[in-house]
């Protein structure tokens, strides 16, 4: 059984209240840090922990917590990304849904350890329940006095506020996210400036995912040092993993990083493998935007050892080969799914939240989408394949924010693993029609049995 | 002198203040490495970064950090660090890219040029002449939206716009209340009025002369004439606007002044902001003093039937001193 520290009490019940999150020992990273660390304790805490940005980019937090600008009396600001919108991942709506106070008691150490007064919790627009949840929190521990002016009798003031997003994917960028908040159109900003510098309304500003901030928590509560105990290398602590696809058991797991794929795919702690006795053709390890891998990439590297999830072992191989740890949704394609077909599915989603501001994204991942309509529906050709390939490198690296990084990607990857099939779909339209082209050769390597060896 | 910091682009180095971008920097070498810039305007602040035209790739970064960027940055927004190097022209990857955009670019444009009243003078057409393919990829049916008026004096033609933004900074910064900008997302975006409002302000028409397609035009020109026919005379007049110095560009066609521009430099930018009445109102000769014929570049198509081809005499052809002294007539005369 792996270490749990995020979802440690989420079965207890009530735990959603304020007086239950308490008697499981809540809050006490708030006096901890209030009453015995100054703001660079509980940032040198954070930077030894060694814990990463859990959004996605995986940028060290403690790293991004001490480029923040502290120029004097200019107000800073902490800033939470709940605007969890990715396809596949939805760890932070079921953390914010059944634990809101770690969430808080992780705001209120962070802000005091970058020295916010006024912080605010962006969440999703969609999430409304999610919204009226964290708002009935905020109040509770806010009557309780862990929150307003002088908190614990130390000086400290800090005012939380949740505010509902704008009900795009793009506003869960960060610049776009400050836009957001500012009452403007969501569209990223160019950086430089980064908003350590010039972030909300021009001050400094940190903005963390929502699982960071929660993490911060038994980082405090532990020291950094025992935290970086758990995991692998330089990927330390746990993470949420949003797991859904053709899973026998579909979730939010807890996994110690460095966990083997196989292990979590297979074992009946996490996944349980794949569901209706099927055989796994494929994965997105990481939510829509990193690049698909096929089942024999997904559990071991190109040399044949075993893939572990974390940072470093999931991008082992670059995109030849790896893929990414990203937000954590795990998302498990079996046998029966069509690779075409969602790649697609997730072209017409990035074209749909393209924020329009930079030409390459606005044109390329609309011009993407109806090549791979085309070539889903039979009526694509050869030369579409190409050309496919072509639009993807024309949009990658060459925009505002990474959303056209993140919608050249899952196409990239798809034609380098599973240009077969695309051909298969341009040989046999009439076929691809009603049936699937199956494993090919994407075979489980686990499972496969040796006359199936190609 | 010494808070100079030294860039260099293609392999000219150049001394700029700190702060300048990479494209200001290479606008002050000039020439043809300057990177096109379709979003960008010097003159309005936050402008520029979207169209990913100006694209170019920082081979060194500064003198203390020498590590070339990871990617291809926008040097229209991309300050430049002493001991900087960059590539723009001679970097095959640059260029390949820009031809990637300048072909995303045009997969929705209509490419009307020829009923278009901007052609001649696009920005959008000279860089599909200089990067765009002959052909287009793009197979499927082209965005279209519906032209729409806005005010009596400027029509939007939302599909061949390419979303620089430039005109919604010009309404921003230069007119009092900005009433258009952009409605929806990705591209479905357009410029747009909310529910129709008129665009009706003393400076509104310069959104005409920052629009670097023919998405925004004059009505009162529309159709009139090619550009290539009409003659530019600098002009100017005393114009009662307290912000505005009447300072303009006439297009004659024969007698008739047919329309009033802002006068534009090199780069295709207005020097000043003129009001609405230089440019709408004011269409006799005896409301201006003419000062002189404009000065357009022999690269342009407006220049190219105003003068007489040069036929350089037999005598020229032997004489080097001659040809020297005719350099310039005789480079024209092998472009066109």
């Amino acid at each position: 059984m792996g270490r749990k520290l995020l979802l440690e009490h989420i079965n207890v019940p009530g735990i959603n209240t304020l007086a239950v999150y308490r008697e499981q020992g809540g809050y006490r990273a708030v006096e901890k840090a209030l009453k015995t660390l100054t703001p660079d304790d509980v940032v040198e805490e954070v930077k030894k922990s060694g814990l990463r940005g859990r959004g996605g980019a995986g940028f060290p937090t403690g790293m991004k917590w001490s480029f923040l600008a502290k120029p004097e009396g200019v107000p800073r600001y902490l800033v939470c990304n709940g605007d969890e919108s990715e396809p596949g991942t939805f760890k932070d709506r079921y953390l914010m849904t059944h634990i809101p106070h770690a969430l808080i008691e992780g705001m209120i150490v962070s802000s005091y350890a970058l020295g916010a007064n006024t912080s605010y919790i962006y969440v999703r627009g969609e999430m409304m329940p999610q919204i009226r949840i964290l708002e009935r929190a905020i109040e509770e521990a806010k009557a309780a006095g862990w929150l307003g002016k002088n908190i614990l009798g130390t000086g400290y003031d800090l005012e939380l506020y949740v505010q509902p997003g704008g009900g795009a994917y793009i506003c869960g960028e960060e610049t776009a996210l400050l836009e957001s908040l500012e009452g403007k159109r969501g569209n990223p900003r160019i950086k430089p400036p980064f908003p350590a510098i010039a972030g909300l309304y021009g001050c400094p500003t940190v903005v963390n995912n929502v699982e960071s901030i929660a993490a911060v928590v038994p980082i405090i509560n532990d020291g950094g040092d025992e935290y970086a105990k758990i995991g692998i290398g330089r990927s330390t602590g746990t993470k949420l993993i949003s797991a859904s696809g053709n899973l026998v058991k579909p979730g939010v797991y807890e996994i110690e990083l460095g966990v083997p794929v196989e292990e979590f795919i297979y074992s009946d702690e996490y996944c349980g493998g794949i569901a209706n006795g099927k055989r796994l053709k494929a994965t997105v390890a990481g939510g829509s935007s990193v690049p698909i891998l096929p089942a024999n990439l997904t559990l071991k590297y190109a040399n044949g050892e075993p893939r572990l999830m974390s940072y470093e072992s999931l991008s082992e191989g670059g995109f030849a080969t790896g893929t990414m740890l990203g937000s954590g949704g795990f998302i498990a394609f079996d046998e029966d799914q069509c690779i075409v077909r969602n790649t697609w599915n997730f072209s017409r989603f990035y074209h749909h939240e393209s924020c329009g501001q930079c030409s390459p994204c606005r044109e390329g991942t609309g011009w993407m989408e109806k090549i791979l309509h085309k070539l889903e529906h039979g009526h694509g050709t050869m030369e579409d394949i190409d050309l496919l390939w072509d639009v993807q490198r024309k949009i990658e690296g060459n925009t505002i924010c990474p959303l056209g990084d993140a919608a050249a990607w899952p196409v990239a990857s798809a034609i380098r693993h599973f240009r077969d099939e695309f051909e298969w779909h341009v040989k046999e339209p009439m076929k691809s029609q009603s049936t699937n082209y199956g494993l090919a050769n994407y075979a489980n390597p686990i499972e496969k049995k040796p006359e199936e060896v190609k | 002198m010494s808070d100079l910091v030294k860039v260099t682009i293609d392999g000219i180095t150049v001394e700029v203040e700190p702060g300048t971008t990479i494209l200001n920097a290479a606008r002050q070498i000039g020439g043809e490495i300057v990177p096109p810039a379709m979003c960008y305007y010097s003159k309005l602040k936050g402008s520029g970064g979207k169209c990913r035209t100006c694209i170019v790739k920082v081979s060194k970064g500064s003198e203390k950090d020498p590590r070339p960027m990871p990617k291809l940055v926008a040097s229209c927004r991309t300050t430049v660090m002493d001991g900087m190097e960059v590539l723009n022209i001679t970097s095959p990857e640059v260029l390949e890219a820009r031809a990637g955009v300048v072909e995303i670019l045009l997969i929705n444009h209509p490419l009307d040029c020829p009923v278009c009243d901007q052609a001649g003078e696009c920005d959008l057409q000279n860089l599909g002449y200089e990067h765009g393919l002959q052909k287009t990829r793009y197979e499927f049916e082209r965005r279209t939206f519906d032209r729409i008026d806005i005010g009596d004096k400027i029509q939007l033609h939302m599909n061949r716009c390419i979303l620089c933004y430039r005109c919604v900074f010009t309404a921003d910064q230069i007119t009092d209340k900005r009433v258009h900008g952009i409605l929806n997302r990705g591209d479905h975006s357009e410029i747009s009025t909310y529910i129709q409002n008129a665009v009706d302000n003393d400076f509104s028409g310069n959104v005409i002369d920052v629009c670097p397609v023919g998405a925004l035009t004059d009505k009162t020109f529309r159709f009139k004439n090619r550009v290539w026919f009409t003659k530019p005379v600098d002009a100017h007049r005393n114009c009662s606007h307290e912000k505005c110095n009447g300072k303009v560009t006439l297009w004659y066609k024969g007698d008739d002044v047919l329309r009033v521009t802002a006068r534009k430099d090199q780069f295709g930018e207005v020097e000043e902001f003129i009001c609405n009445e230089c440019r709408f109102d004011k269409k006799k000769t005896s409301d201006w003093t003419l000062e002189h014929p404009t000065h357009i570049p022999d690269t342009s198509v407006i220049a190219s039937n105003h003068y007489e081809t040069f036929k350089p005499l037999p005598v020229i052809k032997e004489n080097l001193a001659l040809q020297e002294a005719n350099k310039r007539e005789l480079e024209k005369t092998t472009k066109i």
